[in-house]
This record gives structure tokens, sequence and C-alpha cells, in this order.
């Protein structure tokens, strides 16, 4: 197998916090573990989901994966660089999007700001002119080029921040929140354009968010990380079928009738000929519904997976 | 050396585009540059009346201490328009724009001086080539003496790089102390208007060896001036200005380093 | 007594930037021995210049730190807050609050002006106590009326300030006018050089203007130059302020009318 482009091994990373103590007059010195024993690879071309809580060392891994944090201990490895050692090399590989603050000029049109990151990256004319022109197609940002960045909606801006982060060809693209404050429309553009991004081009996206909707939509695969550590790496199915939750069979029958009572499943509410029931994930949904259609005249079926959400909660109610 | 050269390219692309962003508000800018301007023009004029009350200041005419003060408005105009920026490190780091540059690859300090450029205090540099030229008709010039009104002025503007950069690394300690870095480097370049006769013998051995402030304008003054020096410091001191920008500049950039150092293994 | 209150908050916000007081007080302490410096050779060629002797001369540079940024010569203080706030369209909402935009604001500003009054005024001025001669206050009336003085040069330059964060309403950026706005207070305070020293009109207009009211009236009254006519000096700072707050109402009113009309 080839070597992974991230690649995260016991990596740990402490700060020290000076906080009062009740019944001491001068601040203790504690240390506080923000990353511990943090292990992960990311291949390359996958799309991995990172979430987590705030304050679980979501930030705090994205800083030192872009070497702007040193670790404290452990193995990292991104493009085969140390990040913290090497970071002016590694900074031509990747691109960085923080979704709540932008690196374009305010004041000036989006091409000034594209012309000056062609300049600090040095990205050749061809290249350059080859990526603008795909991405103001695929971001739809032909008519926004020439307006200064304040004027843009943030959708806009976000697109714009987006195409900044990719006109060097990285080929990993860490994303910190980037559809926070967009509105529908807008997130799913944006959600499209990053799959046909990943497909057309093999980048890799690390992506954080709290938008489970986004882990969703762009990612097969989801790390959640809690206190400083990994506690779900896999699937985002796996995840689903994670732990307590259950899934929902919604039973839509053609007259009303009292709460159905099939074995394996419990009733979970009505709403008209609408009834819910509920089973654990684990279980398999078949037997379920043969023993509903056997009892009762059914108009249609259908399954809910549990939300991600909940699952999550689960996980860090743990 | 190819490095320096491309840093600089970067430097100045970055500065440009603060430029052209700048001129979107032209009234603020116009104004902005005038008011800059006045701060300084009167600031000589309160020199000047002070010059009203007697002939001599510390031993020095009017058109000497002139010199002196545009020798050092010039230096630290021209720092402070280069990488005045520097100064604000700490609100990068509490906005979180340090770490967006830190992503970049251009160099921090290249980027870090070179945000929000601004030409408004062309207006102090005006000034203070204004002041200095006047000040130079007086001067008994030989191709000497050139040499070292060259030498001074490119030196005293590296001096105030130092101080400027060493200085402002303090918030990567304390990020709200900004103000500390003022007494160094606005501080050093009113002392550097008067002649340091009027210091008593501590604050000149001080300026010296400490704080090279002294180097800017002092010492080569003297040799251009063709005045005795009352302290009676070595005779090679006023040629050894441009040792004591390179020797500044050399802190400065450890401090630089060290504080950085001290930013990626602490995160804040 | 809501103002009291908001003084006191402003009082207790400012004192939160430890690191920045400690920054302040030394550079503060830095420009009051250059200044001193200055001063002492410029009174040593001229013993009796502006009236002063070289005590005088040197009390004058130290008070002149410590008033520096209680009267917010350079501009900053609460007035900035408000000038953000109209940039931003949130004035809007404080036009509408049951308290007078400029009663709240100036009390704000007083409460930021007693905490740099004992911190950035008397810190330094103790150092300088300790390092030169200085001269302290001939009689308790004599450091009450000065005490009074500086809340009136607090006052006015408050209202100047003001003035200039309204501008804003119109130019939607003041950063020019405050530039200017400082330079001129720097000048015609008595900051750079003690008013007294300025010849024939220049000094007479200077007098007059109400940034004399900043710097110079508070040191001629620690200093004792206005023994006899400490009212009428008292009464030259309280006139000012009153015009000048009065004119804050007055371009508050029109900006009201704007904003109203306007939506912003």
């Amino acid at each position: 197998m080839n070597q992974p482009l991230v690649d995260v091994r016991d990596l740990s990373r402490e700060f020290v916090v000076r906080r009062r103590v009740a019944g001491r007059r001068r601040r203790v010195r504690t240390t506080v573990a923000a990353v511990h024993d943090l292990t992960f690879q990311v291949g390359a071309g996958e799309m991995v989901g990172y979430i987590g809580p705030n304050g679980a060392g979501k930030s705090t891994t994205i800083k030192m994966l872009t070497g702007i944090l040193v670790p404290t201990s452990g193995h990292l490895r991104v493009a085969g660089l140390e990040p913290s050692r090497d970071r002016m090399t590694l900074a031509r590989r990747i691109g960085v999007v923080f979704g709540q603050r932008t690196t374009l000029w305010w004041d000036l049109p989006l091409r000034d700001s594209f012309e000056l990151l062609q300049r600090m990256y040095r990205i050749p004319d061809a290249t350059y002119r080859r990526n603008l022109d795909t991405f103001v197609d695929l971001l739809d940002l032909g008519d926004q080029l020439d307006t200064p960045v304040r004027q843009l909606s943030l959708g806009q801006r976000m697109r714009g921040d987006i195409t900044a982060a990719l006109l060097h060809d990285p080929e990993i693209l860490y994303l910190d929140e980037p559809t926070i404050g967009l509105d529908v429309v807008s997130k799913g553009r944006l959600r499209e354009f990053l799959r046909t991004l990943n497909r057309e081009r093999g980048t890799t996206l690390l992506l954080t968010t709290h938008d489970l909707q986004d882990i969703e939509a762009l990612c097969d695969r989801v790390i959640v990380i809690d206190h400083g550590t990994s506690v779900f790496d896999g699937e985002l199915s796996a995840l689903r079928g994670r732990g307590g939750s259950s899934r929902t069979l919604v039973v839509d029958l053609v007259d009303e009738a009292p709460p159905i009572e099939v074995p394996g499943a419990t009733h979970a509410g009505s709403d008209g000929p609408r009834q819910w029931l509920r089973f654990p994930a684990d279980v398999s949904a078949a037997p379920i519904v043969a023993a509903v259609a056997a009892r009762y005249e059914v108009a249609d079926l259908s399954i809910q997976e549990p939300a991600i959400e909940d699952v999550i909660r689960d996980l860090y109610a743990r | 050396m190819a490095e320096a050269v491309v840093h600089a390219q970067r430097y100045v692309d970055i500065a440009w585009l603060w430029i052209r962003a700048a001129w979107q508000y032209p009234a603020s800018f116009v104004m902005l540059a005038v008011g800059n301007g006045l701060i300084n023009l009167l600031d000589f004029l309160g020199l000047w009346i002070m010059f009203s009350h007697l002939d001599r200041l510390g031993g020095f005419a009017l058109h000497e201490v002139a010199f002196l003060y545009g020798a050092s408005s010039l230096g630290i105009g021209v720092a402070d328009t280069l990488i005045g920026s520097v100064e604000r490190i700490g609100t990068y780091i509490r906005t979180g724009r340090l770490d967006q540059m830190l992503t970049k690859p251009v160099p921090l300090l290249v980027q870090v001086c070179a945000d929000q450029f601004t030409l408004r205090r062309l207006g102090r540099i005006t000034q203070a080539a204004v002041v200095f030229a006047w000040a130079c008709t007086y001067v008994d010039w030989s191709p000497l003496r050139v040499v070292a009104a060259v030498s001074m002025v490119a030196s005293g503007a590296v001096v105030f790089f130092g101080l400027f950069v060493a200085f402002s690394c303090v918030q990567f300690w304390t990020h709200d102390a900004s103000e500390f870095a003022n007494a160094f480097t606005y501080g050093g370049a009113t002392v550097a208007q008067y002649p340091l006769s009027i210091f008593p013998r501590e604050v000149l051995v001080g300026l010296t060896f400490v704080i090279p402030i002294a180097f800017v304008n002092w010492y080569p003054s003297l040799f251009i001036l063709g005045r005795e020096d009352p302290y009676a410091m070595p005779a090679w001191f006023q040629w050894s200005s441009p040792l004591a920008a390179a020797a500044t500049m050399l802190v400065a950039l450890s401090v630089w380093r060290l504080g950085v150092r001290r930013y990626t293994s602490t995160g804040s | 007594m809501l103002h009291v209150a908001i003084a006191t908050r402003a009082f207790r916000r400012y004192s939160t930037y430890r690191a920045a007081t400690l920054a302040g007080m030394f550079t503060n302490s830095v420009f009051g021995v250059i200044y001193s410096f200055a001063y002492l050779a410029l009174w040593r060629a001229n013993p009796t210049a502006g009236g002063y002797d070289s005590v005088d001369a040197v009390t004058y540079v130290w008070l002149g730190q410590a008033l520096l940024m209680t009267v917010a010569l350079w501009g900053g203080g609460t007035t900035d807050g408000l000038a953000e706030r109209i940039r931003t369209g949130d004035v809007a909402i404080d036009l509408y609050r049951p308290v007078g935009l400029v009663g709240w604001y100036l009390a704000a500003d007083l409460g930021r002006a007693a905490y740099h009054l004992v911190t950035r005024g008397l810190g330094p001025t103790l150092l300088g106590l300790l390092l030169f001669d200085i001269r302290l206050p001939a009689s308790t009336a004599a450091g009450l009326a000065f005490l009074l003085s500086v809340v009136l040069a607090v006052v006015v330059s408050f209202a100047i300030r003001f003035l200039v964060a309204a501008s804003t309403f119109w130019l939607l950026d003041d950063a020019g006018v405050r530039v200017m706005s400082g330079a001129l207070a720097m000048f015609f305070s008595g900051m750079v050089l003690p008013l007294t020293l300025f010849p024939g009109w220049l000094g007479t207009l200077a007098h007059a203007l109400p940034w004399s009211a900043f710097v110079q009236v508070p040191n001629d009254i620690w200093l004792g130059h206005h023994e006899g006519a400490l009212l009428a000096a008292l009464g030259f700072q309280a006139l000012w302020a009153l015009v000048l707050l009065g004119a804050c109402q007055v371009v508050l009113g029109a900006a009201t009318r704007k904003v109203v009309v306007q939506g912003g």
C-alpha cells in the first residue's frame, strides 16, 4: 500500500494553562492535553469528516497538520513532510479554508486576491488560468470576479475563499466549517462542487463541521474526536449502527388502527393512519416488516436511518 | 540571495494590493496623509519655537539640531512605512490572522510587515526630508561627508527596523503590550531628535551599547557637522553606524525567530 | 445613579488590560525622562523662559505625561467604540435608548479617565518625583482645584472626540479626521511645548482654543500660575465644556434625523 497522505500516530499536544484554584491566591499551572494519543491515516483521494464537540481538539489537530502548531509528541507526516519543520514547503501542497475568516482583500475585486495568490504560490500562468477558469465556472463566480469582496454575499465569499485555496492545485484541502452561515441553496451548491473536485481531481478533503448534513453529503468516512482522542473512525454507515441507537419503521396503513404490536419493535407514535415503530439498529428489519404486513393492510413502508446527531450524542455521552 | 529577491518581490506584491485597497477611500487616504504630515510639521514648529527662546540647545544651533531631527525622522519614517505593521502582531495573534499567514508559502515576517501597508506615513517622510534638506544647506560638504550622510540615513532606517521588530516580539508573550515597543521606537526617535549632549553620560552610554540609538544620527552627525564629541567617545564610532545597524538587525531576527517558535510551540 | 454605574463599569473594563497598562506606564515614563532632559537644557540656556523656572518645566513634563492618556489626547477612549457603532449601524439602537447618548458615553469616558489617571497618570508621576526635582501643589486647595480641572479637561476632550466620532455619520470613516484632530490637540494643548513659550498672536490664539484646557490649564493650576485667577481658569474650561457638549447635542440631533430619514 502506498504511504498515506496524512499519517498521524500517537499524536499528542499538551498546553500549559494557569487557572485559579479555590483557596490559592496564585494561579496554578496545570497541563491539559488538547490532543492525546491520536492515531489515524488518510489516503489520497479520501473525503473524511473530522467531527467532535467544541474543545474536543479539532482545531488543535488542524493546526498541527498545517504546521502552525508543533506537536508535543507522536508521529506526524503530511505528504511525507513534517508539517512544523517543513511548513513553507508543505504550504504549497495544501489548501486551507477557515470558514469564518476570509483571506480575501475586503476592498478589492476577487480577481486581485487571486492574482496575489498566484504570485505567493508561484503558480505558472497556464496552470493559474486553467484553474481559475475551471473554478469560476464550477462555482459560478464569473460575474463576481470584478466585484469588491465586501459587496459579495456570504456564499459568494466562501466560494471565493475556496477558489483561493485551490488555485495552486493542493493535494489536500482542509475545510473548517465551510458551510457555516450559508443558506440551503448555497450549501447544496458547495457540496456538489466539493464532490466534483474530489472526483475529477482526486483532491483529498478533510472537513470539520457542525453541520452533519455536510458529512452525510460528502464523506464516506468519519473520524469522531472527543477529549483529544479518536472515539470513532470508520464508515458513516457503521457510525449509524453504533451503540444504542435505533432505526424507525414508518408504516402507512390503509386505515387508522390501534397501536401496532409486533415482536421485536415498540410503538413510537401514531398520526392518523401513519405509525412509527422503533427497533434496534443492529437488528434486521425484514422479520418486523413481514410481521406487520401479515397482520395489517399496509399502504407504504419506509425505514428511517438513525439521525447522525443522535448517534454522535450517544458516542459523546459514554 | 536569490531567495531574498523573491521575498522582496512578494513584499512589494502584497504592499501594492494594500495601496490599491487604501485608494478605494481616497478622502480618508488624503486626510490621513495630511494629518500625519501635520503632526510632524507641528512637532518641528515646537522645536522652532523652542529656539526662539535660546540660541543653542546643548551647545547645538538650530540648523544642527534640525540636521539631527531630520535624520532621525527620516530613519523612523522609512522604517515605520516599510515594516510598521509588525506592531500589530498581538492583534494578528488574537484574530487568528497569524494562523492564516502561517499557511502561506511566504516567510511570516514578510507577510506581517507588508500587511496593511500604507503610504500615509509619506507625510512624515516628506516633512523629515524637507527639514533635513534645509539643514543640509548649512553643512560644509566634502565627499567623505556625503558618504557618511548616505550611510547614516540608511543605517538609521535599519536600526529602527530592528527596534520595531525586536520590541514588537514582546507581544508573542503578552498580546496586548504593543505600547511597550513605542518607548524604544518612537521614544528612540524622539531622543535622537535632540543633541545627545543634553542627556547625562549614563544615557549616552545606554544609547550606545544597549539600544544603539546614538548610531542613528548622533555619531555620524558629529563627523558630518564637524563637531567635537562632547563625551569624547572613540572617533571610530562615527563610522560604525552600519555595524550597529547590522548588529541590531541580527538581534531582532533572532528575537523574531524565538517569538515565532514560542507561538508555534504554545499556540497562543 | 445610572451614570455612576456606567462609569464604574468602564473603569473595571479598562482595568482588565493589565499588560497594556504596564506597557503604557513604561512608555509614559520613558518619554517623561526624555522631555525632562530636553526642558532642563532649554531652561539652563534661558532660566525664565515662558515665566517658568526649571522645576516648573520638569513638573510640567510629568504632569503632561500623566494627562496624555487621561484626557485621551490622541483620541481613543469610549468615543472609538461610538465611531465603530456608527460604522456598523448599531448606533441606531443607542439612539432609541431612554438615556441620552452623550451622557452615556461621557459617563463611560470619565470612568476610563479615572482608571488612566490612577495608573498611567500616577505611576509615571511617582517615578518622575523620584528621578527629578518636581513641584507639588502649593496647598490642598490647589490640589483639589487641579483635580477639578482634570475632570473638566476630560469633558472638553470628550466633547471634541465625540464630534470627531460623529463625523462618521457623514464620512463613513473617521480615521482621517481623528488623525487631524489628534495632531491639533497635541500641539495646541501644550503637550509638544508649554503654550507659555508660544510667541505673540500664536500664544494668544493657543491659550484661547479649547485644547489648552487639556494640559496647559490643569498644569498651570498645579504650578500655582493661576493664583488669584483660579476661577477664571476653571471657568474657561467649563465654558468650553458647555459650548462643545452643546455642539455634540446639535450634531447628534442632525445625525438622528439623518438616520431616521435614511435608515442609517
